[in-house]
Formats: structure tokens, C-alpha cells, sequence
């Protein structure tokens, strides 16, 4: 049963892009259980409003686990210790009562801090508008069924189409690799035949804006699958590296 | 050049490097088990082998090949390490917690790399410099024949204490290995595009088996030394 807990939050405060950050602790007491994760952080800024001290800047939207919005590494792991969910679907009861939560923002070069916990990801936008998109003329839309695609595809596709976008994977990456990201994205439109035409030179254009962006190289380690919000699987990566040698040996 | 500039075509170069390294180790390792069926049977297989080898025009060929292996391997782990702890960023996590799945071998593989670029150089003097070295330039390096490689070797092995401290020594050497190869192949196959979702195990799998087949053959021939000079010690 979901009860009232008493917990310290080990928050990290940064007041902008170039400022030193620090950790602050603050106490909340009698939180309930049932409380999302940041519904506790909500109860904690109106806790520090009412004290006249500045808010905890956090980026959050949809809060239903679509948006990829709330960012933010808890107790040492991106999106906090559940697996398979963002930020906003993580519950209180995952915490003890005297349990001292730590959270920080995003550190990756690429993420830049905006202010506490709000980082800049502009840079997984600009990966997407290097080569993220399949190029139609506009006109009607064409029957669903004019082109099949089996099933099994249709589906590896729709879960590699699951990423949200947030972040995680680079975040939790040792090496600050974007590749996870790139790979879904590369993966949910190599596999359908609409996405197939522009497939080698897609690969090539998101993989340079990756790395002019400053993001590390793949190692295979994992985490980034492992803390996924969506389980986007590393058979991804392969797909990503496949596309890509084979483009550049056909160059 | 793709291979330099673009991330995935650096990792590329590690994986084939790697590969080709793989690849001389099993060779190597299966030419040491020679030494065990030698010493076992009476026969005279490894010093076979060692004279094919020796300082023929193709052996120094090979070696040359397999010291670039190793320098790009080397060269390219160093200049990745250095791009990725830079991707991360100034500002480290104040927690970091460990990740279900994720080998610990697969977070240290630099590290590891260091132990067996370590005592690879080590390895190098005990037997390299005595045996094709000392043939290349006709210097005596060692109070044995060069062309008789499998007595450096149970000379160095069997030799009472000194020798129980080397085979300590090749063991810790060969546990590192094993822990670098137990990522590294299947990684590198990874990297290849070699990789799906039901070939993702698979090739992990695949990866261990090699690992520990790798390994194993140069572990055996260790142990049989260790347990033979114990067991002279002994009597």
C-alpha cells in the first residue's frame, strides 16, 4: 500500500549556461506514494515559492511518458531506477521513507545545462533535420495498402519509431554516444519501403551531423538500451553501422 | 577519410584491427598447445613450427603486419578514449549507477587494453627477444638456442619460484585478455552491421565461446607448466 514518506531531495541548482553548479538538499516531508515523480517535484517548488526562494527549473509536457520532455538522472540513472519509463511515469513508491533522492540534469557535452535541470537538446533536432525525414511531393495520400510490408518489418519499424527523443540514451552513454538515438531514427525509415530510397544517403548525412555535433563513438556497452524509455534495442546500432559502411564502400 | 573522421568508421578500424588480433591469437594459441603435446608425447611439433617461422622473409612479413595491428588498435583506442571522455562533457555524474546487461568488461575496455599492451611488452622479452630476434641479428640474448623455442619457454615456466611468479603472471595477463576478448568480439561484429535483433545474442554468445576458446589454449599450456614445475618442486 502506497503510504506518506519523508525524503530528502539532492537537487542539482545551476542559475544559467555558464554558472557554477551545486548540489542543494531540501526536505519535504509527508509525500505520498501514489505522487509521480515530478508531481513531488511540483510539491517541492511550491514548498520553495512559499519559502521566497527560486523554483527547480525542469522541462516536462505531456507527462504520459510521449513527449520525452522530463529529463532528469535520479539516484544514477536517466528518467530514475524503473526500467522502460520516462521521468513523469516514475512514482514515489519506488522510494523509501528517509531516502535521500538525488537529481541531476543531463551531462553530456552535447546537452548544454539551461538553468538546474533544463538542458539544450537542440542538437538531437538538428540530427533530424540533417536527414531525419523521407522526401515526398505533396498531393493525395496514397492507399495504406498500395505498398505491402510484412509484418514482421511494419513492427521492428514501429519500434524503433517509439523514441521520443529525450535523451537518455546519449546521457547515460559513457561516451556521450548519440548512436541510439541516430540508429532508431536511421532504422524506423530504412526498413519501409518509402524510407529505403534515400536510406545511404540518410545515414551518412545524420551520422556527419552527429559527429560534427560533438557527440562520443559507440562502444557497444549498452547502457543506452538499458535505459531507454522505449527499449529501443542495440540491433539498431548494427543496423545504423550497416547502412553506413555500405554506403561509404559503394562511394 | 571516413575512416578517420566519421565515428563509426573509426570503430570500424578497432573492429577489424581487433579481428585480425583474434584471429593471430588463435593461431598462436593453437601452436602453443604443440608445447603441451611435445612435452606429454615426446614429440617435436612446436620446434617445428618455430623453425618454419623463424626469420624467414614470410615471418618477419607477418610480424611486421601484426605490430601494425597492434599500433592501429592502440592508436586508434587512445584517439576514440580521448573523443569520448571530451563527449562527456566538464561535469560528471554525481551518481552513477550500474546498468542491468552491461558488462563490466564493455566499460573498462581501455584499461584492459593497458594490462595486455603491458605484459604483452614483457612477453615480448621473454621469449620474442630470444628467439626471433636473437636469429634476425645473430646476438645471443639467452643461454638457449634460439631455433630451440620450447626449451625458452619451459626453461622460463619450470624455472622453481621465478618460474611459479610467471605463470602467476601470464595467468593475471590471460584473465584480463579474456575479459577484453569477451566484449571485443562481439562488439567488433557489432560495429561490422554483423547484427539483428535475433543475431544480437547470438553473436554475444559467439563471442564468449571465442573468448574462451582463445584464451583457454594459451591457459592450458601455462597451467600444465605451472602444475609440472610444482611438481618437481615437490619431490
Amino acid at each position: 500500500m502506497d503510504q506518506y514518506i519523508d525524503i530528502k531531495v539532492r537537487v542539482w541548482r545551476q542559475a544559467g549556461p555558464k554558472a557554477q553548479g551545486h548540489f542543494e538538499t531540501y526536505e519535504l516531508k509527508h509525500v505520498f506514494q501514489g505522487a509521480s515523480f515530478l508531481e513531488m517535484i511540483d510539491i517541492l517548488n511550491e514548498q520553495l515559492v512559499a519559502e521566497h526562494k527560486d523554483p527547480v527549473t525542469y522541462d516536462h509536457d505531456c507527462r504520459e511518458g510521449i513527449c520525452g520532455m522530463c529529463s532528469m538522472y535520479v539516484n544514477g540513472h536517466p528518467h530514475g531506477p524503473d526500467s522502460a519509463i520516462t521521468t513523469c511515469q516514475l512514482h514515489m513508491r519506488k522510494f523509501k521513507d528517509g531516502e535521500t533522492i538525488t537529481v541531476e540534469p543531463w551531462r553530456s557535452r552535447a546537452f548544454p545545462v539551461i538553468k538546474d535541470l533544463m538542458v539544450d537538446r537542440q542538437a538531437y533536432d538538428k540530427i533530424m533535420q540533417a536527414g531525419g525525414f523521407v522526401s515526398v511531393n505533396t498531393g493525395g495520400v496514397p492507399d495504406a495498402n498500395a505498398i505491402p510490408i510484412p509484418k514482421p518489418v511494419a513492427d521492428e519499424a514501429m519500434d524503433a519509431a517509439s523514441c521520443i527523443g529525450c535523451g537518455a540514451c546519449a546521457a547515460a552513454c559513457k561516451n556521450g554516444s548519440a548512436m541510439l538515438f541516430v540508429a532508431a531514427k536511421v532504422s524506423q525509415l530504412a526498413l519501409l519501403p518509402q524510407g529505403k530510397i534515400e536510406a545511404a544517403t540518410r545515414a551518412k548525412a545524420m551520422v556527419a551531423k552527429m559527429d560534427e555535433l560533438g557527440f562520443g563513438n559507440c562502444t557497444n556497452t549498452g547502457a543506452c538500451a538499458a535505459e531507454c524509455p522505449k527499449s529501443v534495442s542495440l540491433a539498431n546500432i548494427a543496423r545504423l553501422n550497416r547502412e553506413f559502411l555500405c554506403a561509404k564502400f559503394k562511394d | 577519410m571516413w575512416l578517420k573522421d566519421s565515428s563509426i568508421g573509426r570503430k570500424f578500424v578497432m573492429s577489424i584491427s581487433g579481428l585480425f588480433l583474434v584471429l593471430f591469437l588463435l593461431f598462436h594459441g593453437s601452436m602453443n598447445l604443440c608445447l603441451v603435446i611435445d612435452d606429454i608425447c615426446g614429440t617435436q611439433a612446436y620446434n617445428w613450427i618455430c623453425a618454419m617461422l623463424g626469420a624467414n622473409w614470410y615471418a618477419i612479413i607477418g610480424t611486421l603486419v601484426l605490430a601494425a595491428g597492434v599500433l592501429v588498435h592502440f592508436a586508434y583506442a587512445i584517439y576514440l578514449t580521448i573523443q569520448n571522455r571530451a563527449a562527456r562533457g566538464n561535469s560528471r555524474y554525481a551518481i552513477e549507477a550500474r546498468q542491468e546487461g552491461v558488462d563490466w568488461a564493455s566499460k573498462n575496455m581501455l584499461v584492459l587494453g593497458f594490462i595486455v599492451i603491458g605484459f604483452l611488452a614483457l612477453h615480448m622479452y621473454n621469449f620474442w627477444y630470444k628467439m626471433q630476434w636473437a636469429e634476425l641479428t645473430g646476438i645471443e640474448t639467452s643461454m638457449f638456442d634460439p631455433q630451440d623455442g620450447s626449451a625458452i619457454v619451459k626453461g622460463l615456466f619450470t624455472f622453481g619460484w621465478t618460474g611459479i611468479i610467471y605463470c602467476l603472471l601470464y595467468i593475471v595477463w590471460l584473465v584480463a585478455l579474456w575479459f577484453h576478448l569477451s566484449h571485443g568480439i562481439w562488439s567488433a561484429l557489432q560495429t561490422m552491421g554483423w547484427s539483428n535483433l535475433i543475431w544480437l545474442k547470438r553473436i554475444k554468445v559467439i563471442g564468449l565461446i571465442f573468448a574462451t576458446l582463445t584464451v583457454g589454449l594459451f591457459m592450458v599450456v601455462v597451467i600444465y607448466f605451472l602444475g609440472v614445475n610444482i611438481g618437481t618442486m615437490l619431490q
